[in-house]
């Protein structure tokens, strides 16, 4: 039978069938941040059981890590947090990257960064991105806490396995289009409940063209498609990534693995459950204008107008969104005046969302509009690189802040965030109400449309700028 | 994990599609390293009109009269209804533990997002799913009587109405059993252990990079 890609990988990683569409799911990969952590390692004192197997987890702290000041945390029971993964891992011996280790960074970055996440792998974080690392062509989700308990005391997951969906993006994509515009496109044209019981595989012209940090964008967002994971085939633009990090096999185990990876691909005949097709050609650079990343336009657009909604509940929302973002309909995206921007999270803070960021900025100054415009790198691997090349100096004499890495003002666990009635364009993944700080208000775009509104302090269609 | 058992409670709608888990518990409140307290901010940005932090003196907080849960008539409400794709955005446990915390054992929506769904069973809420008509319906019956209670019967499937209209809803029988009887999943996994050795030493065999210890 012709499989799927994430056919595969379940497969291969079934360790007791129940027979009743759930199965007992092997896990290769465990990453452990702070957040969603400190319960299920005192779930396991209570209960008296260890971790399953050590070498299997890696954890960093990210979520509430200061970008500046790191030696002192002035929020205790963010420190309490903190000192408690800390702690735990201590005591069970699980390897963690301490925060002024220049390996610290987002979760999400530094998986694949160490070639932690590898190609063929399950890999589970407490932490609805862990969809980032399907780019690599590994099953990778997000989980709760419960389930992070379940992963260290067993090394294993019960799952029902989800439909397969494929979302193909053929052609090529325009000058200026990047990876974002791309999975803002998907989502906007299959709704945040799109994939929901589904595994997504993205394929296409389009992704294959992509680079590794490009297709982790594109993943990275399954979840706000509604999938729990989504995949990108293995190819040699994979294995070139993979080779050489510090957790990738070496010698004679590289060239094993790199022969098994050939097979992390679809079956030429598979079938999907759900098709979704979209002509890259037609791809503009997004904007989101509402409080769901599906609220999204192109940046030549105007805000919509909910009386052509015809769809009640889609309506009200729609009336309730343009509230909390006060827009009225038939503005044009490029009139929206901004107060903040905010370069950064697990979306887009990888070393070419800098580069592409940089070469905007370069020699240009920051608005005077714009209170503050800050750059926070994904893992402070990719900060020390951007500063081989730069890059920070171009951030910095345009007038941004160079921060040190974390997830920051994604979610304003730390003292990154947004006060009330604050507009930013953000590179981030969630336009949420509150999600950047309460009565916040938030648009998504890539890396070089934020750095385009920075120094023009509203949007601008970064392809003429 | 408790058991779940037939019960009757008062009914709470929230008419909103789409509710986050940054709506059910915002970020601030994740800090916290243990599973209980988190009622007092379930919803917290609706519910208040204030910004709310950890360790905020609730009594002094302005209230949000407009917000459903504020409001007399819905007071220890034990049965959430909503619409479609509740529980979409992050994987934070921390919400379901906010809407136990705060009093609710089960919710009633059209469609859930996954992880949530997922979250829930793991703690013995129980997310029930029923077509939007029907969805409507209760709401409608919600408004117009005051103290609409329903009947929830894990083990015949049903939610009954105070009509007396007996309502099947469909659930995977693994889950339901492990929720009538109050199973600890971690426990159940571990009578495999012997499976997940057999399965490590195969794998380790076929994908020798994946065991670099062994």
């Amino acid at each position: 039978m012709q499989k799927t890609l994430y056919d595969k990988l379940w497969d291969a990683h079934v360790v007791k069938d129940y027979g009743d569409g759930s199965a007992l799911i092997y896990i290769d990969r465990h990453l452990i941040h702070e957040v969603t952590s400190p319960q299920a390692f005192e779930g396991l004192r209570i209960a008296g059981r260890k971790p399953w197997r050590l070498d299997a987890n890696l954890a960093v702290p990210d979520h509430n890590v200061p970008t500046i000041h790191r030696d002192h945390i002035e929020d205790p029971v963010s420190k309490l947090q903190l000192e408690t993964l800390d702690e735990n891992c201590a005591i069970t011996g699980i390897t963690k990257f301490e925060i002024n280790d220049p390996r610290q960074g987002i979760v999400h970055v530094i998986g694949p960064e160490q070639g932690a996440s590898l190609p063929g792998m399950t890999i589970v974080c407490g932490d609805s991105h862990t969809s980032t690392n399907g780019a690599l062509g590994a099953l990778a989700f997000g989980i709760g806490t419960s389930e992070v308990e379940h992963a260290l005391a067993t090394q294993c997951l019960v799952l029902r396995k989800a439909r397969n969906m494929r979302v193909s993006v053929n052609g090529q994509a325009g000058q200026g289009i990047t990876a974002k515009d791309i999975i803002l496109a998907i989502i906007g044209k299959i709704g945040t409940a799109g994939g929901t019981g589904c595994t997504i595989e993205f394929a296409g012209d389009a992704i294959r063209a992509l680079s590794m940090e490009g297709r982790m964008t594109v993943c990275n967002m399954s979840i706000e498609a509604g999938a729990r994971a989504g995949l990108i085939a293995v190819d040699q633009t994979t294995i070139d990534y993979v080779k050489g990090r510090p957790f990738a096999p070496t010698g004679k185990l590289w060239e094993q693995a790199v022969a098994a990876w050939q097979d992390i691909k679809s079956d030429s005949d598979a079938k999907f459950d759900k098709e979704v097709v979209l002509d890259a050609a037609t791809i503009q650079p997004q904007v989101t204008w509402g409080t769901s990343p599906e609220m999204v336009g192109t940046v030549g657009s105007v805000v919509p107008d909910p009386k052509d909604e015809t769809d009640d509940v889609k309506r009200i929302g729609m009336e309730r969104a343009l509230e909390y973002m006060a827009l009225k309909p038939g503005i044009a995206i490029t009139d929206i005046r901004l107060d903040k921007v905010f370069l950064g999270s697990c979306t887009n803070s990888r070393i070419e969302d800098l580069r592409a960021a940089a070469q905007v900025v370069k020699g240009r100054k920051v608005a005077a509009n714009i209170k503050q415009a800050m750059v926070v790198p994904g893992s402070g691997l990719v900060k020390r690189q951007a500063e081989a090349e730069g890059i920070d100096q171009i951030f910095i004499e345009a007038g941004f802040e160079w921060r040190e890495p974390g997830c920051s003002m994604c979610l304003g666990m730390n003292p990154d965030r947004l006060s009330p009635g604050e507009r930013c364009a953000s590179t981030s993944n969630r336009n949420f109400e509150g999600r950047q700080g309460q009565g916040g208000r938030t648009h998504l775009v890539s890396p070089a449309m934020a750095a385009a509104a920075a120094i023009a302090g509203h949007f601008v269609d970064v392809r003429e700028f | 994990m408790k058991p779940f058992n037939t019960f009757t409670g008062l009914v709470l709608p929230l008419d909103r599609s789409n509710v986050d888990t940054d709506a059910i518990i915002p970020k601030q409140y994740l800090k916290s390293i243990k599973r209980s307290g988190f009622g007092i901010n379930l919803f917290d940005d609706w519910r208040y009109l204030d910004p709310g932090n950890p360790g905020d003196d609730h009594e002094k907080r302005r209230i949000n009269p407009d917000f459903v849960l504020n409001q007399k008539r819905y007071k220890g409400a034990s049965i959430l209804i909503t619409k479609e794709n509740f529980g979409c955005g992050s994987s934070r446990e921390h919400a379901v533990w906010s809407l136990m915390d705060y009093g609710f054992r089960a919710v009633i929506a059209p469609s859930y997002a996954d992880i949530f769904y997922s979250n829930s069973l793991k703690n013995g809420f129980l997310p029930i799913v029923f077509a939007e008509n029907r969805i409507d319906d209760l709401f409608a019956q919600a408004a117009a009587l005051e103290g609409f209670a329903l009947t929830i019967n894990l083990e015949d499937q049903t939610v009954r109405t105070p009509a007396e209209e007996n309502m099947i809803f469909e659930i995977d029988s693994g889950h339901k059993e492990r929720l009538l009887k109050g199973l600890d999943e971690i426990a159940v996994t571990l009578t495999c252990s012997d499976n997940i050795r057999t399965y490590e030493k195969k794998r380790a065999s076929e994908a020798p990079w994946l065991f670099p210890d062994v």
